[in-house]
């Protein structure tokens, strides 16, 4: 396969696992910060865990803010995980305010604490996806999915879009019901890790990369 | 909705998956990465490496059996055992694990727990308290296995390790461990009821029941479970095993189905009974 994928790196978070389900799908996955190497991928991908404030200055520092911008409006496809999910937003409740990349209008919030100590904070497990109105999955990466699939979630925070028009898939976390998925045009984004959600996660991988093939 | 997870514990030593009892006397029970792909493939929401002997000698030799294992199995693996430094947990995530545990230095010196949070997210530090109870009634937490007493009562301990910025806490009973007489739920409550933060239970399951009891009347948010499962892998593996395996096999070789208080039940059956009794997890 002679397609270039790009896994943007910005020197946080875990990018092996992701690397790991591209090989596993037959992608040799580039790790680069490089915003020209990124410009010149045929797919990039924007993983991430940690903290939004100092990803947002890390991608600025290598000059992959613009990039990912540019990158973004030449159309081609584009897939965020977990706080790349978040990244794409406008902004981030985090440390009082920090400005997201703004691809998906909306704000980043974090989860209210619970009283009870049932729905503890990060939420650390598996939960379920569901379909915010029927058909919204079909041409999507998650087309291979059903509602109610299980994916693992690990996260403090959560994307809240403007419109429901971005939001892909919901699910629910103590009182929460949030965005679990986003999509506009070809920038998709899970809050979920599909690279560690078993081989029904990596599906949505090959679905992104086949639905996508030039 | 809240999905309990049930996590498969590995603990190794050397090449080898080795179980205890109290974290000693490690009998070799075979290859982890078999043992993992058997999990994987039946249900673990996650995988736990612990090197057992790692932080005794003072180094951690995993890297291989993480790289391996984390090319095949696309579920979360957390490794700990031996992790001192922000250079040893960066090495340790790059071989592939998605989570470190770290005891002892976190203990010698909190503020790793702090760095380490800050510079790999919360989510990725998870903190082990090795508890023993003391003839009084309170749990000091012990480190190197539960050799080393640290003079710190482990409720106070747990928050600390929340303020300093844990993403969650592995709470192991030594008394219990490796027992199969259930956990201590009473220790377990008390974690999860001050922090709030996740925490998993470890140490004694014999039977499914001790699993659900921790959930229900502990409010653990995850279990590790490991000789449970271990044991029900052998006696279905046992043949095939005793000509693949180093180390003390005598144990293996005796081929005895018996394991004292343990009842061998798979991860499938686990959750089966979770299920059953009105107790959320992945099916």
């Amino acid at each position: 396969m002679n397609s270039k994928v790009v896994i943007i790196d910005y020197q946080l978070g875990n990018l092996f696992s992701v690397k790991q389900a591209c090989e596993y799908l037959g992608y040799d996955a580039i790790i680069s910060s490089n915003p020209e190497e990124l410009l010149a991928a045929d797919y990039a991908i924007l993983p991430g865990v940690g903290a939004f404030n100092d990803s947002m200055k890390n991608l600025e520092s290598f000059g992959l803010v613009k990039a990912i911008h540019q990158y973004i409006n030449s159309g081609k496809p584009f897939m965020g995980v977990c706080l790349g999910l978040q990244l794409l937003l406008t902004e981030s409740e985090e440390f009082g305010s920090t400005k997201g990349l703004n691809i998906i209008p909306g704000i980043v919030k974090k989860f209210p604490p619970d009283i009870n100590h049932e729905f503890k904070v990060p939420q650390i497990q598996w939960n379920q996806i569901f379909e915010p109105s029927d058909g919204k999955w079909q041409n999507t990466a998650l087309c291979v999915c059903k509602p109610g699939d299980y994916m693992y979630f690990v996260h403090s925070f959560y994307a809240q879009p403007d419109s429901e028009d971005y939001v892909l898939a919901k699910t629910t976390y103590g009182g929460t019901s949030y965005c679990s998925s986003v999509q506009r045009a070809n920038v998709f984004a899970t809050q979920f890790h599909p690279e560690k959600s078993g081989l029904h996660g990596v599906e949505i991988y090959k679905q992104w990369f086949d639905q996508n093939k030039k | 909705m809240k999905f309990n997870r049930i996590i498969a514990r590995l603990d190794i030593k050397g090449p080898n998956l080795v179980k205890g009892i109290h974290l000693e006397g490690l009998r070799v029970l075979g290859k982890p990465e078999d043992f993992a792909k058997y999990y994987y493939e039946n249900g673990a929401d996650e995988l736990f490496y612990q090197d057992v002997v790692a932080s005794l000698y003072e180094r951690n030799s995993l890297h291989e059996i993480i790289s391996s294992t984390a090319k095949k199995n696309f579920i979360p693996l957390t490794v700990g055992g031996g992790i001192r430094s922000i250079q040893d947990i960066r090495e340790v995530l790059r071989a592939g694990a998605d989570k470190v545990c770290i005891n002892t230095a976190a203990i010698k010196s909190p503020q790793l727990i702090k760095e380490a949070s800050l510079k790999f997210g919360s989510s990725t530090i998870v903190v082990a308290i090795e508890a023993i109870k003391q003839l009084d009634g309170k749990y000091f937490a012990f480190v190197d296995n539960g050799r080393e007493e640290t003079g710190r009562e482990v409720f106070a301990w747990a928050k600390e390790v929340e303020e300093l910025g844990a993403g969650e806490i592995v709470i192991t009973s030594v008394d219990r461990e490796g027992t199969g007489t259930g956990y201590d739920i009473e220790l377990t409550k008390k974690i999860a009821m001050a922090v709030n933060i996740p925490v998993i239970a470890h140490g004694g399951p014999g039977k499914s029941e001790h699993i659900s009891e921790v959930i229900s009347d502990g409010h653990a948010d995850a279990v590790a479970v490991a000789s449970v499962i271990h044991y029900d892998f052998i006696a279905q593996q046992l043949s095939d095993m005793q000509n693949r395996t180093e180390g003390n096999i005598s144990f293996l070789n005796s081929g005895r189905k018996q394991f004292g208080k343990i009842e061998p039940v798979s991860l499938r059956q686990i959750k089966q009974h979770l299920i059953q009794n009105h107790i959320n997890t992945r099916p």
